[in-house]
């Protein structure tokens, strides 16, 4: 049993590193579906793009908030809103370059319109944007805002609370 | 149960998304729009109440920096084309902090102003308070007012079209439907809708 927990933990490892480097691409359908899991992970989904200036100095700060909570039930989830027509020239070369290891998706929807209302009613279309949200708590938080690094820990601590 | 559950958290999701949205700041459509007094490019002050035979204005804030203004500045300067004959002419506000964004600057507006030779004013809103008041939160940010008398009633917000990356794939012109409503008299079918954009750099308190 505590050989196959070991295997499995090494697996895991090994998966780790190869997972900063890919970019899946998914339609707003999958990012719903990631996002309503009734279990009681908190995910804190920051909507960026390579293009985003703001977007860009705050990302370290997810990661240091990955790295701060790994073995908790808290995960990053990074989504890109690059065009599509960019994931191989800009998004995965950025990605690898700064080495990130949460997980980034790359949400391929052309029409904002369609499909930001079901995402979250609050946003209203600035970049950056991050939710924080709960669902087996029944909680939800919404920023349409740079955080800082202390501004960041402090809000999801204020959530967790 | 469960199902019962899952779906009186949705409820209560949507009820709360909802009360936030009403008590958001900024306008709405049907609300009167302030007039301003801002700097354009070529030194003067502009209102709309300048213009007295204006039967509206396409007020779009937006910048010289950010590249989803910059996807939509040919766009921009098209819509102008075709309104401002029309009586509703494009009116530009670039809200961005210079301080945090140099390329912002009143010397660069004047610079990309007359490089791309915009037929409109292209306006900076130095205080930011124009913005706040619209409740701009990103550019590019639309609102069509329509004159009511002496006042200017906000008429539609949101994006110009479907498309960002490429207008000759645009399947729906948000913006310009609404124009085609207006100008017939009628509040606008679609009224208000969302679009992705840079987040308006403001003063760093």
């Amino acid at each position: 049993m505590s050989k196959l927990l070991v295997l499995a933990l090494a697996a895991l490892l090994l998966a780790l590193p190869g997972r900063a480097q890919q970019v899946a691409v998914i339609k707003l359908p999958e990012l719903q579906k990631r996002l309503s899991q009734p279990n009681d992970t908190t995910y804190i989904v920051n909507f960026w793009a390579t293009w985003c200036a703001p977007c860009v100095k705050e990302l370290p700060h997810f990661e240091q908030l990955g790295r701060t909570y790994a073995g908790q039930k808290v995960k990053v989830l990074l989504v890109s809103t690059d065009y599509v027509s960019q994931l191989e020239k800009k998004v995965k070369p950025f990605v690898a370059k700064r080495g990130l290891k949460s997980e980034v998706v790359l949400l391929n929807e052309t029409d904002p319109n369609s499909w930001m209302d079901k995402v979250d009613t609050q946003w209203s279309g600035a970049l950056p944007f991050t939710m924080m949200l709960n669902n087996k708590r029944q909680k939800r938080a919404t920023f349409e805002k740079e955080f800082t690094q202390p501004e960041l820990t402090a809000a999801l601590q204020q959530f967790l609370k | 149960m469960k199902k019962l559950l899952s779906l009186l958290a949705l409820c209560l999701l949507a009820l709360s998304s909802f009360v936030l949205r009403t008590a958001s700041p900024g306008y709405q459509v049907g609300d009167k729009a302030v007039d301003f007094k801002l700097k354009n490019v070529d030194g003067k002050l502009v209102s709309l109440a300048d213009n007295k035979a204006a039967k509206g204005y396409i007020v779009v804030f937006t910048c010289n920096t950010c590249p989803y203004a910059k996807a939509y500045e040919q766009r921009i300067m098209d819509l102008n084309t075709k309104y401002a004959p029309q009586g509703y002419s494009v009116v530009a506000i670039n809200p961005n902090d210079p301080a945090v964004v140099p390329g912002d600057a009143f010397a660069e507006m004047q610079k990309r102003a007359k490089e791309k030779k915009y037929a409109f004013p292209y306006l900076q809103d130095e205080s930011q308070e124009i913005a706040k008041q619209y409740g701009a939160t990103r550019t590019p940010h639309l609102y069509v007012l329509s004159r009511k008398g002496a006042d200017f009633v906000v008429s539609y917000i949101g994006a110009i079209d479907d498309n960002s990356e490429d207008a000759k794939l645009v399947k729906t012109k948000y913006l310009e439907n609404a124009m085609t409503d207006i100008m017939a008299g009628k509040p606008a079918t679609v009224n208000s809708t969302k679009a992705i954009g840079c987040t308006i750099k403001w003063k760093k308190a």
